[in-house]
């Protein structure tokens, strides 16, 4: 096969270059192809140096196919694909069929796993600490946010397609055995903990119905409110109802925005009409 | 109060890279709490900017794009919102309001755009086939521009007619009972956004961690990052006590595993 000193291969270079394209992963994100044109900007520095002439078209277009996932574990696939076309640019027997199925193979259970992590977990929990810092006019709050979350990010990307070039197809193993397994677990249980943490306190709820005024013996009156019986049996319990009505809705495909119209709706009648305040 | 010139050129220029933030999803530029800040200061008045940002943060916190469903748009909702409030002399509660239909029309609009992309996407398949590295460098980024422009050109319209008399007036017209009911359902919208992450977690299994957050916040003052700490402790007492992971360890497959670790390294060396 192929002797080693006209071997060519990828410089660290190239896969840094590959690393700062991808920061614009889903930049053409489409209803056709969906994340498609980004994979294929990724890779153009990969392609540039790996390919000539009509090998280089059909690389193109093999990584102009359908692809999607969630962003930042595109990573490793990238850093994998970028392994695979390097060894058949080599003249290794790797037709093109194999590198997009690697790829499709990879996106529906990395996707899997970077939702809930990212998405469902790590954005939440550092918006949700940036926004209550936030909420008292502090500048900490956007900034602790925007840097713990990138600096994360950021992380993974490059780490992503450095494993993914060095550990190539052996990926694979590590992805069925459980260690992904645990951390999307784990982050699934941190993430549903605080989101219960957030229901209690970062909400406000106040029923000011009267249900009873007491005059006591010493003249002091003791009103009682609908919000106070709620507050010795529970606090927070009504906004964990609607929580598990808005879960119900949504489980329904009711639109977001629409339950968020309707909630507007119950604050102004509810305003209105003296039961909320 | 009127914007200046060099306000709209940033204005511009912020509503750009929120927009971008918005689709890419890499750098949360499009997040309330970076955007709205931004505007803010842009506007002269950071401190409300990160209220408002706080506010609205907590609100689309589970607004996120999963496979190819599109969530409510954050990206001009914050900006318009924010130009409403600080140059439209508006309540926050009112700018949360009006960011609400915003965010309903910037789902709509990059829903267009998203479609619109499908040309750039075919435009680099004739590139890719002259093997034209830089047609599609082009395909790419101009996909990324137009969902720039879908944010900061409906901002720049409002900030250069927010200063009118006619907008003001009619802004000034909303009844105190729309704004007093809008601050009390502000209390509240935010369980929308927690619905929304617990139902993408769907590990129904797990919901008594949710359950325990719940009564610990209720009777604590524990702060969120204290609430995070238990978290993560949970977790990872939840891994190492449960059976599923704990029989994988057992001494016959960890002999196994270390081999195979040291196998790695051996790799490694050789190579």
């Amino acid at each position: 096969m192929s002797v080693p000193d006209n071997k060519i291969q990828l410089t660290k270079g190239d896969l840094f270059n590959m690393f700062v394209r991808s920061n614009l992963h889903q930049g053409s994100w489409n209803f056709e192809r969906m994340q498609a044109l980004g994979y294929c900007f990724s890779m153009v520095p990969i392609i540039k140096r790996l390919y000539k002439g009509e090998d280089r078209a059909n690389a193109l277009k093999r990584h102009l196919e359908f692809y999607n996932t969630q962003p930042f574990v595109t990573a490793p696939i990238l850093g994998i694909t970028a392994a695979m076309e390097e060894q058949k640019a080599n003249g290794a027997e790797i037709d093109g069929g194999a590198i997009n199925g690697i790829k499709v193979g990879l996106m529906g259970p990395l996707a899997g796993v970077g939702d809930p992590i990212f998405w469902g977990t790590l954005r939440p929990l550092l918006a949700a600490l940036g926004a209550s810092l936030a909420l008292g006019g502090s500048i900490l709050g956007p900034l602790l946010f925007f840097i713990l979350f990138n600096i994360v990010r950021l992380g993974v990307r490059w780490y992503g397609i450095d494993y993914g070039y060095r550990t190539g197809t052996d990926i694979i193993k590590d992805i069925a055995g459980n260690r992904l397994q645990k951390l999307t677990e784990g982050a699934s249980i941190l993430g549903l903990f605080v989101m219960g943490a957030l229901v209690s306190k970062w909400t406000s709820v106040n029923i000011p119905l009267v249900v009873s005024t007491i005059t006591m013996q010493d003249g002091k009156v003791i009103t009682t409110t609908v919000q106070d019986i709620f507050n010795q049996l529970m606090p927070g319990l009504v906004p964990l109802i609607m929580t598990f009505a808005c879960m119900s809705l949504l489980s329904r495909k009711v639109n977001a925005l629409w339950i968020i119209f309707g909630l507007f709706a119950i604050g102004i009648f509810g305003y209105a009409f003296g039961l909320l305040k | 109060m009127e914007i200046s010139g060099i306000q709209i050129i940033l204005i511009f220029i912020v509503a750009c890279i929120a927009g971008m933030g918005s689709v890419l999803d890499e750098f949360q530029t499009h997040r309330p709490l970076i955007a709205c800040t931004a505007i803010g200061a842009v506007l002269g008045d950071m401190t409300t900017g990160i209220i408002i940002g706080g506010t609205l943060e907590m609100i689309a916190l589970g607004w996120m794009n999963i496979g190819a469903a599109m969530a409510p748009d954050a990206a001009l909702a914050s900006v318009i919102s924010t130009i409403l409030v600080i140059a439209g002399h508006q309540s926050i509660g009112a700018g949360i309001a009006v960011a609400m239909p915003l965010a309903a029309a910037g789902q709509v609009l990059t829903i267009f755009a998203r479609t619109i992309t499908v040309f750039f996407q075919h435009q680099a398949d004739k590139y890719a086939e002259k093997g034209n590295f830089t047609g599609i460098d082009i395909c790419h980024l101009l996909a990324l521009f137009i969902q720039a422009l879908r944010v900061s050109i409906p901002a720049v319209l409002v900030a250069i007619f927010i200063g009118t008399s006619a907008v003001q007036a009619l802004l000034n017209s909303i009844p105190p009972v729309i704004t007093g009911g809008l601050q009390v359902a502000g209390g509240f919208i935010v369980v929308v956004g927690y619905a929304m992450v617990i139902n993408m977690m769907e590990a129904k299994y797990l919901m008594s961690f949710f359950f325990l957050g719940f009564v610990l916040a209720a009777f604590t003052n524990f702060n969120l990052v204290a609430f995070g700490v238990i978290g993560i402790v949970l977790a990872i007492l939840y891994i190492q006590l449960n059976p599923k992971y704990t029989i994988n360890s057992s001494p016959a497959l960890a002999y196994q595993s270390t081999t195979a670790k040291n196998d790695d390294l051996d790799n490694d060396l050789d190579d």
